[in-house]
């Protein structure tokens, strides 16, 4: 669309009103440009109607951008149309729904009731309801800082070798062959999040089998989106049994059977998150059958609990080890975000478990290739903290007992909420509540219920009645409680 | 690198037969799995072990369990069925590779030029006093936490790096049409940007960048999902811009494309756009071919020294009231290289449409690393926030500016001094980190092997790793390459 014949001299504001055609246009994504020969940079404030020769020949309006004086842009702009966004280039970008978790506390937030209880973060509370900074990282931080030979230079791509190789240590044992024979990669991440996105590029890009990866249903939300995002096809298995609220250990055999050879599988390593269901050992060990001797899957472990759900970092650690000691490949993301407290430092790694150790090389060099156009390398801070905690002996020690702090607090939460619940004699069998493991109980609450709860108990929780034990404390599991029992007897489940 | 392509057994053990081989641990092992086999426990069995068209063949009867020394004796350290043995060695980085030289060097005269990270006069990283400050500041506040920032960052941060950038008066920010949002430094904020452009740019979804550029610039936009092309900018004839080629090859980019901009101090040249010359690119951009501009801005105050006149480009696109896409970093201005802190500022018409992006923005961050890294921005927060502290960033800047620059005078009196053939205007022209000297692959190898002076290939030098001290070997270096070597 053209104006012709405005001429020489034209005022300095065009007021134009939008039409159907015009506004339609701009929606397709096709910007309607409006061209005059000249326009003198005067301070006018003169509006003027032009009469436009459009092929529809329908007059139309809108707002001229360009040689206009811009301080009286956005005038016209509040007269005529304030929020009218003509000619952009993202005029049709629609609004993203609200991210699931963050919208709870979101709502938690604007929630005037003194009384409210947020069950929804992922992240650990004490007692007292506040966030906690680990004393071991506090003196680990404050050593750090006092160092004046330390700098902020450049990381290289796969960041600090130290924490690279400390981390490995941690979730496969300092003993373990793979590493020993040097078929470990490790490159340091940002958390679980960065482990898994890194991985899986490098999978979609080079991975010799099925490019396509399993996850447990259910399984944490951003798994659905990061391995699309990364290139891979992804499927579900069977995983959670809402009629035991325990493992449907068969159907997941059975889906795990039914993929296609050399697929990839993801596997939570302990305290999978949402349900808190863990297969046995004894369960772990056919799974493992499945993946290595009858189809040959790749398993890709996400460990963000490591030490967090038992207390112990070995318990924890236990089926990745089973999977890497039998000498196959495996993938592995770590996280530090919830075991040592370090959530927005973002540090965490991926480790490459593969059958040589030049292959290992020639992965890690492609692992670079990776990492270097997403953000080139990873922050410094939080992965210095982490490496110097675990290479100093007594701080390692310090860590291990305030972890199992942490992990003891959330058990005797479990505890007293089951015991509150008995103590109700609330209808329901609530030995989930004892059975699960880690941060999060999968309630087995259905949706109308937990609305009841947010509205007429102020406890907020995600809709698919998972709750964070870590955000739980003696004073606030009465209340929980009676909100669970209350919900259970006034609907049905 | 090589895989058992045929193992045959004899006749009793059919192909089919031969359900897996596995490479022992050690590397030196092969084993077998069959679906039957003889339940005696000695047999002779020749087994043949095609490797690369070279076949080995056990000599005798083996063992079911003895057939894993067969390999050992053959001498063959074969990866097999690793679902990566195809996986082939990626080079080493340009840029990190010269590092690595440089560090196997035991030449105690050696010089690291090629190193895009600020030095003193010593030759060391500096870390800015304010920083240390700012540091010691966040640790003393017992109310802080490790706890997750939201997906899009610190909000005081994007907002004070917005006004750092566009300036605090900035007529966008007033009208709610920009969304910053903090990412991984300058890579991070690229990244992010072109991934929503590959998926949500009304426009077409090419950007242009400058021939030539930071080398990951090739490498972050085709990943991040969109096309990339060049356009003309280096003059080798003039080591400055090619204003005409520039222009044409705008011109010559469909309407509705993406332009990648050097904020200032163009990397790797050093070669900026005059302000008239800004002007006639704006207008090529702007009214003739409606382009989209991304700035990358690494360099704000470095340059010149200023922080306004180094933003001076990026403000005159943004206040001629059209979409603008930024990409901010402070790895060099703060010198918080490490801590990965920048921020991606989408500026477009419409704080509606901005509240739309910055939604958009936050699902394409979330399954990438969910949210950003909290310690470096809460630094840079706290500086920018805080007068005092903002007033002494802006000293120490200009401090590490203003070694640069004279340590491009003094490279220049030096070549001047030594009657160096050639012209070596272009080292006082160029601006920034890195001069182009415009030496030649034989000049910068030659300077490597003969002075141990370390520079990337396209003969770039990092002015911030020269010092008083080291400039004379550079210039003996330099006079010795173009003597010895045609240019």
């Amino acid at each position: 669309m053209m104006i012709r014949g405005v001429g020489r001299k034209v005022p300095s504001l065009l007021r134009l009103s939008s039409s159907s055609s015009y506004t339609s246009a701009l929606a397709a994504g096709r910007n309607s440009w409006i061209h005059t020969p000249s326009i003198e940079r005067e301070a006018v404030d003169e509006r003027i109607d032009v009469p436009a020769s459009l092929s529809r020949g329908a007059r139309f309006q809108g707002f001229l951008r360009g040689e206009v004086p811009r301080r009286h842009m956005s005038a016209v702009a509040t007269e005529t149309h304030p929020s009218v966004s003509t000619d952009s280039f993202f005029s049709h970008v629609q609004q993203a729904p609200e991210d699931p978790i963050l919208g709870i506390t979101v709502a938690y937030n604007n929630d005037p009731n003194p009384a409210k209880v947020n069950l929804g973060v992922g992240a650990y509370r004490t007692e007292e309801g506040k966030p906690l900074l680990l004393t071991v990282l506090q003196k680990a931080e404050e050593t750090l800082l006092a160092k004046e030979s330390r700098n902020k230079e450049y990381l290289g791509i796969t960041g600090i070798p130290e924490f690279n190789k400390l981390s490995a240590q941690l979730i496969l044992g300092s003993d373990c062959p793979a590493i020993a024979e040097k078929r470990v990669s490790t490159v340091q991440c940002l958390s679980g999040t960065g482990s898994l996105r890194v991985g899986g590029e490098f999978l979609a890009r080079h991975y010799g089998g099925q490019k396509i990866i399993y996850v447990p249903v259910p399984t944490w939300g951003n798994h659905l989106k990061i391995f699309p995002l990364a290139g891979l096809e992804t499927r579900t298995y069977r995983y959670y049994d809402p009629k035991t609220k325990g493992l449907d250990y068969a159907g997941m055999v059975e889906d795990l059977r039914a993929a296609p050879s050399g697929a990839v599988v993801l596997l939570h390593a302990c305290a999978h998150n949402p349900t808190g269901v863990d297969p046995t050992q004894e369960q772990w060990e056919g799974i493992r059958r499945v993946i290595r001797e009858e189809k040959q899957l790749l398993p890709f472990f996400d460990s963000a609990y490591q030490g967090f759900a038992s207390g112990s970092l070995d318990t924890d650690a236990w089926a990745v080890r089973r999977f890497v000691n039998d000498g196959g490949e495996v993938f592995v993301a770590q996280s530090y975000a919830k075991n040592m407290g370090l959530y927005g430092e973002r540090v965490g790694a991926l480790s490459v478990i593969v059958k040589g150790a030049d292959v290992a090389t020639r992965v890690e060099s492609q692992l670079k290739q990776v990492i270097r156009p997403m953000y080139s390398s990873p922050p410094t801070h939080g992965a210095a903290i982490v490496a110097s905690i675990l290479a100093d002996k007594d701080l390692l020690e310090e860590w291990k007992v305030e972890l199992k702090g942490m992990a003891d607090r959330i058990i005797s939460m479990r505890h007293q909420l089951f015991d509150a619940l008995k103590e109700r004699k609330t209808p329901g069998n609530w030995d989930h509540i004892l059975n699960q493991i880690g941060m999060f109980t999968f309630t087995g609450l259905n949706k109308e219920q937990v609305e009841y709860m947010r509205r007429e108990h102020h406890i907020y929780m995600t809709l698919d009645g998972r709750i964070s034990m870590a955000g739980l404390s003696s004073r606030t599991v009465p209340q929980l409680a009676d909100a669970i029992h209350s919900a259970v007897t006034k609907f049905s489940s």
